[in-house]
């Protein structure tokens, strides 16, 4: 799905997915974290448009719906680049050199934490813990879980990705 | 040819794809009728991808192996280089009391019928025969504490959840696993999905309640994945659904994803996550055991806890009670991580040194370097210098040292280790994990990276500033994220202070 998640969606496209994911997601209870994170896995983000529907449709305020989707790290309102590279910053992965890795691989990309680099390719994104701590430093990378990176590593990994 | 490659985050995360793979072509290239099994990890994972090959004296191991490597092992295993001989035998297995973890990476996680086979469900079927008082004295009889951090005895909280009186209530499981250093609900949920569901079909029964939730934090998409597996060939085989195993009253569950914050991990910010809100710490009380879930009685136990209760029931309270030291009963899985030599998960009684856990069963560090300070019990657990390695591992005695065991995760670091760095760091993830609801911890947070900072500059006077700053976080915070973040920070400034003296000396 590359391609849905590298421009974004019309506001009828929003509305109408929106429409399909509340009627999936009515009969749990306490649906709001699932119908967010089935927004974020359709558009790669959570869109401003969605917020409105599912207000109405789950009957609690917009203010409210937007206080929950700021308030969780994983939850996206804008687009990340095509490819998303997270790297532990936890204790256990500091202790085999995860600073070291984490800092090289920002100061060569010329990014800070969430940035995204110029074409689009990469976004860098802190992560504390992917339970990898006995083969760190450990990566997430698209959701792909990655052990024992090293430099060479991480150059292979941001070549394939295009940065 | 029977072989087992662990589908185990680690072991993939290590290659372990790429090597299954290899094996399935090679093994179709010499004719060989291969039989591959994706275990859970025996938790040896400097070992990973570790391979194991049926033979009639056991099971052999080969690690760790790359794709390169699969050839060779499959013409001449016994000679192979990587060869590691009989899988128990090892010493990492042999020495441990495998209890809760007993069936990780030995069976398929998601075969019913391999789980029966090793002794699952025979609690279950102990429990559908007792009433709900007996299966809570049971639970209370075997002296079993919640493994999420705080050690509450989970007997009590069940007993509490026992009584309320109300037409629904839940069990929610707590598999948010943030602390770093610590994998073994992962692990668990992995390599032996239907321990923790049996475990909370037990709950249920001993509580009164008909529904429960597993809320699994998003960086495990890997134990998502399995668990939703699990639980959907659960309820095909009547183990979940209208009437738990065709006779006992009617339990099902759902699995939920987190969101990646760490705070809701704290038990009633992951209700009011689990129920569509920001993940705010509640005041307690209400306790979630009587105002949980949507307002209901609710069990809240750590996948750990909940993953032991079979092995309760299928050997008896007092089996597992004879194991420990003190008032820490059982057997705990000591998640073993940072830089060692050999890290991974090893299942043993309360009552080892750290000292013995560090240099003994991990092999000292992986760079060779002496240990400087060893982290127990996640980021808001204390670090301890070599001086205290002596303290055994039990809730009482790290408590008595000023430190936690929390979740039981080691995290070892060598004299590289700046620990000035390491208290600015457990500031920053207060600050980046606070839920903002107390100003102690959100804004106290940030002040403490500004002060660190400041001392880092040789600004000697910072210095009492911090513990003041600490001690506030303590005194007036609402849970341990603000509460304990003063640990890491104050037993670094305590027993490291040459690294918060050496810039100030060089500035004067
Ligand atoms: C900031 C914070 C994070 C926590 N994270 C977890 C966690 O990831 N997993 C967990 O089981 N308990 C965690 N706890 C402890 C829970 O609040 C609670 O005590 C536990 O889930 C109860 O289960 P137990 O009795 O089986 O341990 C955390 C507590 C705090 C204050
Ligand atoms: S101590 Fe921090 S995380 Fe805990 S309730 Fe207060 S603000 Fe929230
Ligand atoms: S600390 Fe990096 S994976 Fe756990
Ligand atoms: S809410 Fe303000 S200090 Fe706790």
């Amino acid at each position: 799905m590359p391609d849905i998640h590298s421009r974004r969606p019309s506001p009828e496209e929003v509305r109408s997915r929106t429409r399909e994911i509340l009627a999936a997601h009515a009969h749990l209870e306490g649906p709001l974290l699932p119908i967010l994170h089935a927004m974020q896995e359709s558009f790669g983000f959570v869109p401003q448009d969605c917020v409105q529907p599912i207000a109405e449709g789950l009957n609690i305020g917009r203010a409210e719906v937007h206080g929950v989707i700021t308030f969780y790290h994983d939850f996206r309102e804008a687009p990340a680049g095509r490819h998303v590279v997270k790297i532990c910053r936890a204790e256990a992965c500091q202790a085999q050199g995860g600073n070291a890795l984490a800092d090289d691989t920002l100061a060569r990309l010329g990014l800070e934490w969430h940035g995204t680099t110029a074409n689009g390719a990469v976004t860098i994104e802190p992560v504390y813990c992917l339970g990898l701590c006995a083969c760190g430093p450990a990566a997430m990378v698209d959701g792909k879980v990655m052990g024992r990176v090293d430099a060479a590593r991480m150059d292979a990994i941001l070549a394939e990705a295009g940065a | 040819m029977k072989v087992w490659l662990p589908r185990d985050a680690a072991a993939r995360a290590l290659g372990a794809d790429d090597v299954a793979g290899t094996l399935l072509t090679q093994a179709r290239a010499r004719g060989i009728d291969l039989t591959l099994i994706r275990n859970g990890s025996r938790g040896m994972i400097w070992l990973e991808p570790l391979l194991e090959i049926e033979t009639p004296e056991g099971r052999i191991g080969f690690g760790p192996v790359t794709p390169a490597d699969v050839a060779a092992i499959l013409d001449t295993p016994e000679a192979h280089p990587k060869a590691l001989g009989l899988v128990e035998a090892l010493p990492w297995m042999a020495r441990q009391t495998r209890l809760t973890f007993a069936r990780c990476g030995v069976i398929d996680p998601l075969s019913l019928a391999d789980y029966e086979a090793h002794g699952g469900l025979s609690g279950l079927r102990r429990a559908l025969e007792m009433d709900a008082a007996g299966i809570v004295a049971e639970v209370t009889e075997s002296g079993l504490r919640g493994r999420g951090g705080a050690g509450f005895p989970t007997g009590i909280k069940w007993d509490t959840v026992r009584k309320a009186q109300a037409d629904r209530k839940y069990i929610v499981c707590n598999a948010d696993e943030g602390d770093s250093g610590t994998f073994a609900d992962r692990m668990i949920m992995e390599g032996d999905p239907f321990t923790l569901i049996e475990g909370m079909i037990i709950a249920g029964l001993g509580v009164g309640a008909t529904k429960g939730f597993v809320y699994l934090r998003s960086e495990y998409p890997d134990a998502i994945e399995v668990m939703n597996a699990a639980v959907t060939i659960a309820r095909d085989a009547g183990l979940l659904g209208a009437s738990v195993l065709g006779t006992g009253p009617a339990f099902d569950m759902e699995i939920r994803v987190g969101a990646g914050a760490y705070v809701c991990g704290e038990e009633t910010s992951l209700l009011n996550s689990l129920e569509g809100k920001r993940g705010v710490v509640r005041a307690k009380p209400p306790l979630p055991a009587l105002q949980g879930f949507m307002g209901q009685p609710t069990v809240v136990n750590n996948v750990i806890s909940l993953a032991t209760v079979p092995v309760i029931f299928e050997k008896g309270a007092g089996f597992y009670r004879d194991f420990g030291l003190g008032r820490s009963r059982g057997t705990i899985p000591l998640q073993i991580a940072g830089n060692v030599q050999k890290g991974g998960l090893f299942e043993t009684a309360f009552g080892l040194t750290l000292g013995e856990i560090v240099d003994d069963i991990a092999g000292g560090t992986r760079t060779g370097r002496p240990v400087k300070a060893v982290q127990v019990g996640g980021p808001l657990g204390a670090y301890f210098p070599r001086s205290k390695l002596d303290t055994p591992f039990g809730y009482e005695e790290f408590d008595g040292q000023g430190g936690l065991i929390g979740h039981a995760g080691v995290v070892v670091f060598d004299e590289s280790a700046d620990m000035l760095g390491m208290a600015r760091f457990a500031f920053e993830f207060c600050a980046v994990e606070s839920c903002g609801k107390c100003t102690p911890c959100r804004i106290g947070a940030v002040r403490g990276v500004e002060t660190v900072d400041r001392i880092a500059r040789g600004d000697a006077d910072a210095i009492p500033l911090l513990t003041d700053l600490c001690e506030t976080m303590k005194d007036g915070s609402l849970c341990a994220l603000g509460g304990f973040t003063p640990y890491p920070v104050m037993s670094a400034l305590t027993h490291f202070p040459d690294d918060f003296a050496t810039t100030r000396k060089a500035a004067e």
